[in-house]
């Protein structure tokens, strides 16, 4: 066995930040602009996204016949400005989903760590529930809860928020267990460590890359997840909108105003596909040892 | 296979059908009087009473978790709005649509999914792998309604190439088709490159090729076995996926299956059938993934003898 | 299954008491239950007059301070992402001992004393040597000034150049920290240089005991005396007669009946198969053996 010291191997935020691609870069851009979007809404978006001008339904985007500046991207079916609603969508969507990535992270690392912790039945509750979810299509279970309640907005995010928790517990309660059986947990233990102390100081800072990791993949999937459901009527209810909601309603306007399905779905496809190779090239970064997933 | 362990794995997945159930049971209890929730406002009292007879609603609520399970195992999970028909029947009609549907979109996944990762992963860092890379990361990140609404837009509507709804005919099939296929299909050729990557780069490679294979048969011989292996893994999530992406492309296409059927349901609060669904969806997924769980066993040597769990 | 099973001995304040056996023979197990991290099912451990067995929780607290422990592993022993000298702060913040001025001063100082450069206290665990990891644990479990430092196999780990180093200043640290240690081991060299003490233990049960010269000059049971034959020497040339014991040790989960030993020992009979043999007395100074046999296979060559 080699004795002699290792050179240091963490390495610091510019390192990181120059070896960036391109398209990695564009992404980072894409994403830091949606985030100022959702942020700035009320200040960015010229109407109320329930603002209504029947007058003038269907207006065409700024760059087709009959466009205006005062509607730079057209207006729906009920005269409501596209720009702005997309603008608010963009809002709620990220919203919804961030809520949702969070809450999934704390109950599945709770969880997680409480199986890990107490062992014997409470790990084996908590495995058949970690089983049952990663059993069911998380969409039919959502529909599920969603027939038998009323649809509020609340439920619809802690629907969010249960999407994925099974992830993060199977991963925390796997790292807290071989955490625990390695020596730094007994130490702690002997040295006098209380349970809490043990968990909080040191296990979980060992843990939270990885639960990182997974939060980077389990937002943009949460964010897929809420626009389908909205998409199908299900989610986000009006007068709430949402960029699935857009297209939803705009369905029945394919053929005179293409751009209420169209615009909101380019939306929908950038912003996932930013956070996609984001996520990708982040986790790269974070633990290469993951790599090829 | 060591049958102790099988039937370990079958036991498991027993109690998670248990489960599913005991869930479903829990949330219909939960969300209110059952015999309203099913039988809806406008019926009579004496058939409310009827229900709640044959649910066993008047006793207590272990006798009516422990009916509620009888009831499902012989198949009866109520009345559906639809005509007071029995829901298990008004869901079965139903079942053949989706089936040709997710048998169609299963033969294009792994069909053009794989052998494109496969030459994707033979061919690294060419055009060809690139342009595979590329369409596969754009692909999922499109949602499968996306797809299927643009479909519309450009080749139903616009070109009048193809119809937009129903399932009559069998170009009725081919646009729910490519959306449910592109998605997963970009997620098996990415899974399979990098399977294939993986074993390819394995010592037990170039011991076959200093055997003197030639690379043609060293791929077939053994890359390809043992990259298939981590390929039945997903298989079980695919099921999953199948079904989500189903549901929502019945929607968009308005065709005739359980997804439709559902949403229609979740919308009308038609429980009887929305829990039907629910339930058989959970079992399928339960067996599937047994059965992925005992092939991976057969398949992989290494856990063939005895789990550690 | 019985990993310990009906022990009894006694160590000396200010003593080196070496446990010594093959591994699975419960000596480890003995540690824990001294830690109360397995705690034992019954019987006594009498610490400075307490016992730790019925001790309340709350008075486990402060008796942490007392017991220390280090064991084979440094690596993973040590929180990855802390720096050295946050490590060994913080059982001095667990037990809110002094402000953070003193701590640090503490800190550092303790570092120095087991031989780990100023420079290296701001480091991370990956980042030093196995040699200096082991002292920076040593640290850790002596800034609180424990009376008792149960090692378990602290140098097993290491190269056998810096296995020297780490020993010797474990003897340096008993001395200037006045340190009862209990040293577990299956290197019987090093417990014979390091220990006063010594006890042999096989299969959850100690089959010999006593003062450690006495043991190595006149072992009384046949699995010490094979231990013992077994080391190697140094000079060439030098004529042994090795035992080479049979079979291996069995598993703890259905021991051999009568006395564990039996199925491996050359001098077994038919009392050994049916009957576990008595600790007894084997010479003056607190030599025990538990052999039915130990007058007559007691004198050796």
């Amino acid at each position: 066995m080699n004795d002699l010291p290792n050179p240091s191997k963490r390495k610091s935020w510019l390192d990181h930040l120059s070896g960036m691609p391109p398209s990695i870069l564009i992404s980072a851009i894409w994403i830091v602009f949606m985030i100022l979007v959702a942020v700035l809404a009320d200040v960015i978006a010229p109407y109320d996204y329930k603002h209504m001008d029947l007058l003038d339904r269907l207006r065409p985007p700024i760059w087709l016949e009959n466009g205006v500046w005062s509607h730079p991207l057209g207006t729906d079916d009920l005269g409501r400005d596209v720009l702005s609603r997309i603008i608010f969508s963009i809002r709620i969507s990220l919203f919804v989903a961030l809520m949702g990535t969070f809450i999934g992270a704390v109950l599945g690392t709770s969880l997680g760590f409480a199986a890990a912790h107490f062992r014997g039945r409470v790990d084996d509750l908590i495995m058949v529930l970690i089983d049952f979810q990663a059993a069911l299509p998380f969409l039919i279970l959502a529909l599920a809860v969603l027939a038998f309640f009323e649809n509020s907005f609340l439920l619809f995010v802690l629907i969010m928020g249960i999407y994925g928790w099974e992830r993060y517990a199977r991963i925390v309660r796997g790292l807290a267990l071989s955490a625990r059986s390695h020596g730094y947990a007994v130490s702690m233990q002997v040295l006098g460590a209380t349970p809490a102390r043990i968990y909080l100081r040191h296990i979980l800072p060992n843990v939270s890359s990885a639960i990182i990791v997974n939060m980077t993949l389990n937002f943009p999937e949460t964010i897929l997840v809420e626009t389908s459901l909205s998409f199908l009527g299900l989610g986000i209810q009006p007068p709430l909108t949402s960029l699935g909601n857009m297209v939803g309603f705009g369905r029945d306007y394919l053929l005179t105003a293409w751009w209420i399905v169209v615009l909101p779905s380019m939306v929908i496809f950038v912003t996932s596909l930013a956070f996609s190779l984001l996520g990708d090239w982040l986790r790269d970064e974070l633990d290469p040892t993951l790599r090829g997933n | 296979m060591n049958p102790t362990v099988v039937a370990i794995k079958i036991l498991r997945a027993s109690i998670t059908v248990v489960l599913l159930v005991t869930f479903v049971f829990v949330i219909l209890r939960l969300s209110g009087d059952p015999a309203v929730q099913m039988l809806g406002l406008e019926v009579s009292d004496e058939a409310l009473d009827q229900f709640r007879q044959r649910w066993g609603l008047d006793r207590s609520i272990w006798e009516q978790y422990l009916s509620f399970f009888w009831n499902i195992l012989h198949g009866d999970f109520g009345q559906s709005f639809i005509g007071g028909r029995d829901a298990l029947g008004v869901v079965l009609e139903r079942l053949p649509k989706t089936l040709q549907l997710m048998g169609l979109t299963t033969i294009f996944t792994f069909g053009l999914g794989i052998p494109a990762g496969i030459y994707a992963s033979l061919h690294r860092n060419t055009i060809a792998d690139r342009a595979i890379m590329g369409f596969t990361v754009a692909s999922f990140s499109l949602p499968n309604f996306v797809v299927g609404i643009i479909l519309i837009m450009i080749l139903g509507v616009y070109f009048r190439l193809l119809p937009t709804s129903g399932s009559e005919t069998w170009l009725h099939y081919i646009m729910p088709v490519i959306t449910m296929a592109t998605a997963d299909a970009a997620i098996f050729a990415r899974f399979s490159r990098s399977a294939m990557l993986e074993v390819l780069h394995a010592p037990f490679m170039r011991t076959a090729r200093a055997k003197g294979l030639m690379w043609g048969q060293a791929v077939r011989r053994h890359a390809l076995p043992n990259a298939s292996i981590p390929l039945v893994t997903i298989g079980g999530m695919y099921v999953g996926r199948l079904i989500a992406g189903a549901t929502i492309t019945e929607n968009v296409f308005a065709w005739p299956g359980i997804g439709k059927l559902l949403v229609n349901s979740v919308n009308l609060r038609d429980l009887a059938v929305v829990q039907c669904i629910v339930i058989l969806v959970g079992v399928t997924m339960v067996i599937a993934n047994l059965l992925v769980d005992i092939a991976y066993g057969w398949l992989d040597p290494r856990t063939r003898t005895g789990e550690s769990q | 299954m019985r990993a310990v099973d009906g022990i009894s001995f006694d160590v000396r304040r200010g003593g080196v008491l070496g446990i010594v056996g093959e591994s699975s023979c419960g000596k480890s197990s003995v540690a824990k239950s001294i830690l109360h991290i397995h705690p034992p099912t019954s019987g006594k451990i009498i610490f400075d007059g307490e016992d730790l067995v019925t001790l309340k929780p709350k008075a486990w607290r402060d008796m942490r301070r007392e017991i220390q422990y280090v064991f084979q592993d440094p690596l993973g022993a040590l929180d990855p992402r802390m720096t050295v000298l946050d490590q060994v702060i913080e059982p001095l913040i667990i037990h809110l001992i002094g402000n953070s001025g003193e701590q640090l001063k503490q800190a550092h100082e303790l570092l120095e004393a087991v031989g780990l450069l100023a420079e290296s206290h701001a480091k991370y665990p990956h980042e030093l040597s196995g040699g200096q990891r082991q002292r920076v644990v040593l640290a850790r479990a002596l800034i609180l000034k424990p009376r008792l430092l149960i090692c378990d196999e602290p140098v097993s780990a290491l190269d056998v150049s810096i296995q020297a180093q780490v020993i010797q200043l474990l003897e340096e640290l008993k001395t200037s920290f006045d340190l009862t240690i209990m040293f577990i081991s299956h290197d019987l060299s090093l417990v014979r240089y390091f220990c006063d003490t010594m006890v042999v233990m096989y299969l959850g049960k100690i089959v010999e005991s006593g003062p450690t010269e006495e043991m190595f000059s006149n072992p009384r049971h046949p699995y010490t005396q094979a231990l013992i034959s077994a080391i190697p020497v140094v000079e060439p040339g030098t004529e042994r007669d090795v035992i080479v014991l049979q079979g291996e040790p069995p598993s703890s989960f259905s021991p051999p009946s009568g006395c564990h030993f039996h199925p491996r020992c050359q001098w077994q009979k038919s009392i050994c198969r049916s009957t576990y043999p008595e600790i007894e007395l084997v010479g003056q100074s607190n030599h025990f053996a538990a052999c039915h046999f130990v007058q007559e296979i007691g004198h050796k060559q």
